[in-house]
């Protein structure tokens, strides 16, 4: 239960880190939060020759709110995230999903840009940042680039992130006021990784129906995956009970979860289209119709 | 083998120094360096909350810390509640009081849990402290007698505000961690 030796850098500026992270790609890893990190490396299930702990690079922290998009910066406590005012009135889905991570400990050191980096397809961050079509700023020394969400995810655990690049931070679109938003999830324990989690966004046009529909699950794959079925049947409809109802029941046919200790496929599969269905309601009800926002 | 860093950490108002190899954790660097053995070691990933201490302030797994991690910065364990080494910190008094523990092993990260908890949050509904709590395994309670014996110490915090607050903040030092309960918290 100790991990194997490694060596040790805290760089003090990204130049330094991702001079850092291109020298050691390929058997160093990087640190932020360490939350999901370092139980591998006790386990030693992962053996890094090298830590990059870019915990020390100020300009990695924070969170910026401008032109329609909040930007929170790849080592930014899921704490502070989760309770940032900007995130709270902008991205209520994003603050939600946050309060499902593990425990207070863990969100006071974890990160937003580690969980989203780190891959596991039953995480909440993840979830959301496909919700949300948020774009991943990824840097690397001779360049950068912006992956949209949909694009990050390759399978377990596994991002098209390239060995010598680094995520700086994540972006995402602020949805149209009145937006209706959920996320829930169902776990073993509280503050475990879901069994299935869902994360839902709703707008209504001014007509009371649905103008957009967006929902994201997480657990029911190697990567997160949108309900494109239950989306398409959703938009142009007024949101009645039936039709979320039948908009959920397609969720089921559209995921493919696997077997294992915690849950068979089969439940994982009846849970997702449970968990659609209350989290669409859970929405409608937030939603405003449009140009009727403050009612 | 690693190399050994010098590290300087601030222990609970101490100011305290390290050779560590960078896997040292910060549990381990607590309890086998530092000597303080208060900060127990249960799961070793991050899920029992026996290791639970503050680092600037905020609950952290200290199993899940590199020492290296927490250069320059402050540390508080359980041996630093009490304010001078005898009297118990009022949570500690809420524990011995209502029986919040039988073997002890998960009480340093119950304290430590529970001083975030009020501290952000002084007068929490039993549901609060629960939620707050449940990153925390006891094996023994039944986790009853600790629920109310935080409740308990919100409520004593609450009534000694009037009398206690101000002086203890006067007269902390410079830096020092959140204490609970100083005046400063309490208003």
């Amino acid at each position: 239960m100790k991990p194997a030796a490694f060596g040790y850098f805290a760089p003090r500026d990204l130049p330094e880190a991702l001079s850092l992270v291109s020298t050691y790609s390929s058997d160093g890893k990087v640190i932020a939060g360490g939350q999901s990190l370092v139980p591998l490396m006790n386990f030693r299930l992962a053996r890094p020759s090298h830590l990059i702990d870019i915990n020390g690079i100020g300009s990695l922290s924070g969170i910026d709110a401008a032109d329609g998009r909040v930007t929170i910066g790849a080592t930014t406590r899921q704490r502070d995230a989760g309770t940032h005012p900007d995130v709270k009135v902008q991205l209520p889905l994003l603050a939600e999903a946050i309060s499902y991570i593990g425990h207070l400990a863990i969100q006071n050191r974890g990160t937003v840009g580690g969980s989203i980096a780190h891959a596991d397809p039953a995480a909440e961050l993840p979830v959301v940042a496909l919700a949300l079509d948020a774009q991943m700023h990824v840097q690397r020394t001779d360049g950068q680039r912006t992956i949209p969400a949909a694009e990050f995810s390759l399978g377990y655990l596994t991002t098209v992130l390239e060995a010598d690049e680094l995520l700086t931070a994540t972006s995402f679109g602020v949805p149209p006021a009145g937006s209706g938003w959920c996320f829930s999830e169902v776990a073993r324990r509280h503050g475990d990784f879901a069994l299935v989690a869902v994360a839902v966004l709703l707008t209504l046009d001014a007509a009371g129906k649905v103008g957009s529909a967006s929902i994201a699950l997480g657990g029911v794959g190697p990567v997160p995956m949108r309900a494109g079925a239950a989306e398409r049947l959703l938009v142009g409809e007024a949101p009645t009970d039936p039709v979320l109802r039948a908009a959920a029941d397609t969720v089921g046919a559209d995921v493919e979860p696997e077997d294992d200790i915690h849950a068979s496929a089969d439940y994982r599969r009846h849970l997702a289209g449970v968990l659609v269905r209350r989290a669409l309601t859970t929405a409608r009800a937030r939603a405003a119709v449009a140009g009727n926002e403050h009612v | 083998m690693s190399e050994l860093t010098t590290i300087s950490v601030t222990v609970n108002g101490e100011p305290r120094e390290g050779r560590v190899e960078p896997r040292r954790s910060l549990a381990d660097f607590l309890r086998q360096d530092m000597g303080l053995t208060g900060t127990h070691v249960g799961c070793e990933h991050g899920v029992c909350g026996a290791c639970t201490v503050l680092v600037n302030g905020r609950s952290v797994r200290s199993c899940l810390l590199f020492a290296v991690q927490v250069n320059q910065q402050d540390v508080l364990t359980v041996e630093g509640l009490s304010p001078d080494g005898v009297t118990l910190h009022p949570l500690q008094q809420a524990f011995h009081e209502h029986h919040a523990l039988q073997c002890g092993f998960c009480t340093p990260g119950m304290l430590l849990t529970s001083l975030e908890l009020l501290r952000d949050n002084p007068a929490p509904t039993e549901a609060e402290v629960r939620l707050g709590l449940a990153g925390n395994l006891c094996m023994c309670t039944g986790y009853v007698n600790i629920v109310r014996a935080v409740l308990a110490a919100a409520d004593g915090h609450a009534a000694s505000a009037s009398t206690a607050a101000g002086s203890e903040t006067a007269e902390s030092p410079p830096g020092a961690l959140p204490r609970f309960p100083t005046g400063k918290e309490i208003a």
